[in-house]
């Protein structure tokens, strides 16, 4: 078995899946650095499940390479990989009773005193007792964690969840991000998360990957992405953000400049990912300010007016929509601080922000204004 | 009204228990009959209450040599099919090939197909083939008519199986044949099983298409048809209550030894429970 050979960092290198004509994954190189947790983020069919199951060997990719230290591991069979998953609807064996689920992988390998390690795993999952059940006579919640136990207990140099709290309801799901990431810290495993909810990916993963279309959008620590997106795409899959086309006109000091809308903008150069051509202004909803007028914007702040078109209050915060002078729609979140009062639809009002929250990133030209509408639920950073 | 209420709640069940009784009624008066002296060869009144057809089941020798050759014939015929059938679904759900839609419909023409027509065809096809006619090609003809039903349960079975529990045992280490003995055949074995006892009740019941392939050979339902011309003796009688009593047997044995385990697996972890419980 594999994981007697030294451990390292799981590469994949030029990895590439297609189903006859569709590309599932499209050349996908990256680094996971070993024992860290990391996320891939996309949306359903973007490829995530598809480079998962390559990595686990349920799937045989049309080529590159999948590395496990400098061991390329792409050829072998799922059951001489020092790899195990976490499936999404667990896939519990419905015949075999705890115990023996979770005691599976030990005995495939021949080893015949299983039952102090089955006990001590399903203690780490909070399921000592429960030996004897049936999956069927558990919780969802319980089941996700048998199969998370019937993993662990085999020490793969990778674990690989595929949308494990997917079929969680809300409370649990919290609950077992922090118990995933508990037992992630404790055995120190390299976890290679798949999900495509941006929220469990940030507060889990030590490091995201946002996948788009077979392809890498952007990787990074969560608060690296979410501050500084690199692509239209990864400024709105991760949380909302407000993209105001527009033209950047190359460099002035430190910062650079954009002409969007008949108005100019200026953002500090380390926020630009272009300086000249199309692109879009970005500004995330919770960084914007909403006040009366320009002349009590602060000092050092850029503006933009507009009327307030829909005002929603969700408790934490009310989300506000501001209607500019071109038609575009602004998201402004502003938190229930109990400072400022509520502003009522229709008001006048100035939107402002401070050019160190803003982003410059690439635009298509033709590309309009990106400004997401309303969600129904409080996005990351806001609320919860 | 209270009566009308009473009716309301009632009559689904009282019109359950009369179809149940329209079933079993014809099963009650095999295994009264059992039980009964009849006053003459011819006769199928009731007499005489008596135990001496279960005392000495084989009323002539011919009779349980026909019993016997039936189950012979059953068993390799049950074996034969439920093997060839298993595979067969096998291949039809887990293998993509040329033909394979064209397979799934030919697998039901032998269970649309007149009894009747297939056996004369069979015994042209014997005839004309040079093989005599017997102990063997009772069993091929059982054969050919069990796979189809062996394939149809098995297929139902496996198709309700979920592909990822394969997946989820090669990912822990089983090899293929290690995936297949210890998740793959436990999972479809209850569909095997049934599909067994099928194919075994239908041979021996069979009566048409062995007729037409017999030869000399007599099986059960033969040596009960040619019995019923001079007056069938009562320990036919016996045999089909036998035959009944052992099937309700095993039915019942494996229904309750499911509800035994599903009961101490429930009542297992009754000290770990409440503390794991209370922190989920």
């Amino acid at each position: 078995m594999g994981h007697e050979t030294p451990a390292g960092d799981l590469r994949l290198a030029n990895l590439t899946k297609r189903f006859g004509v569709f590309t599932a994954v499209d050349d996908l190189s990256l680094t996971i650095p070993q024992g860290s947790f990391f996320a891939l983020l996309g949306a359903s069919g973007c490829g995530k499940t598809t480079t998962l199951r390559m990595i686990a060997g349920l799937e045989q990719p049309t080529g590159g390479q999948v590395l496990l230290g400098d061991r390329d591991i792409a050829g072998l069979r799922p059951y001489k990989r020092p790899v195990n998953t976490v499936f999404q609807s667990y896939a519990l064996f419905p015949h075999l009773d705890i115990h023996e689920n979770v005691a599976f992988g030990l005995r495939r390998r021949g080893i015949r005193q299983v039952t102090d390690q089955v006990e001590r795993m399903l203690a780490l999952v909070q399921l000592e007792g429960y030996g004897r059940r049936k999956p069927a006579q558990l919780s969802g919640g319980q089941q996700q964690r048998v199969a998370l136990a019937r993993a662990l207990i085999n020490q793969p140099q990778v674990l690989l969840l595929d949308e494990p709290l997917g079929a969680l309801d809300l409370k649990l799901r919290r609950q077992m991000q922090i118990e995933l990431k508990r037992i992630q810290t404790e055995v120190g495993i390299t976890f290679v998360h798949v999900t495509h909810d941006q929220e469990e990916a940030m507060t889990m993963a030590d490091t995201v990957a946002v996948m788009n279309a077979g392809r890498i959008e952007q990787l990074g620590a969560p608060a690296e992405l979410y501050e500084y997106p690199a692509t239209a795409f990864v400024a709105n899959f991760l949380g909302q953000s407000n993209l105001l086309a527009g033209d950047a006109g190359g460099h002035s000091g430190g910062d650079v400049l954009v002409a969007a809308h008949g108005s100019r903008f200026s953002v500090p150069a380390g926020r630009a990912r272009v300086d000249r051509g199309p692109v879009f202004l970005g500004v995330r909803p919770e960084k914007l300010h909403l006040v009366g007028g320009p002349d009590q914007v602060p000092a050092g702040h850029q503006h933009v007016g507009g009327v307030v078109s829909d005002a929603s209050y969700v408790g934490v915060s009310t989300q506000y929509l501001v209607r500019t002078a071109w038609g575009s729609e602004l998201s402004v979140f502003a938190a229930n601080s109990g400072v400022g009062g509520q502003l009522a639809v229709g008001a006048t009002v100035t939107a402002h922000w401070d050019p160190r929250h803003a982003f410059v990133l690439p635009r298509e030209s033709g590309a309009d204004d990106q400004t997401a509408p309303l969600l129904d639920e409080p996005p990351v950073g806001v609320a919860s | 009204m209270r009566i009308s209420r009473w009716v309301a709640d009632r009559w689904v069940m009282g019109v359950a228990l009369l179809v149940l009784f329209y079933l079993s009624l014809p099963i009650l008066v095999v295994a009264g009959l059992s039980f009964n002296r009849p006053s003459s060869r011819l006769s199928y009144d009731f007499n005489e209450f008596t135990l001496d057809n279960w005392k000495q089941p084989c009323a002539t020798s011919d009779m349980c040599d026909a019993v016997v050759r039936s189950m012979e014939i059953g068993l390799i015929a049950t074996v034969v099919s439920t093997i060839l059938g298993t595979l067969m679904a096998f291949a039809l759900v887990r293998h993509g090939f040329r033909g394979r839609s064209g397979i799934n419909g030919l697998i039901f023409l032998p269970m649309a197909t007149p009894e009747l027509v297939m056996g004369t065809s069979l015994l042209a096809l014997f005839v004309a083939a040079g093989v005599p006619q017997g102990f063997w090609t009772i069993v091929i003809a059982h054969v050919m008519f069990c796979v189809s039903f062996v394939v149809v349960t098995v297929k139902a079975r496996l198709s309700g199986m979920d592909r990822r529990l394969e997946e989820a045992a090669m990912d822990l280490y089983a090899s293929e044949w290690q995936t297949f003995r210890r998740i793959t055949l436990p999972l479809v074995l209850p569909g095997i099983v049934a599909a067994a006892l099928l194919a075994f009740s239908l041979s021996f019941d069979d009566f048409i298409i062995t007729n037409f392939n017999a030869g000399t050979t007599v099986t059960f339902p033969m040596y009960v048809w040619g019995a019923a011309q001079r007056g069938i003796p009562p320990q036919v009688n016996v045999i089909g209550t036998a035959m009944f009593v052992i099937a309700l047997l095993l039915v019942g044995a494996s229904s309750l030894r499911g509800r035994r385990a599903r009961r101490a697996a429930l009542a297992a972890p009754a000290v770990g429970a409440g503390t794991a419980t209370s922190r989920s």
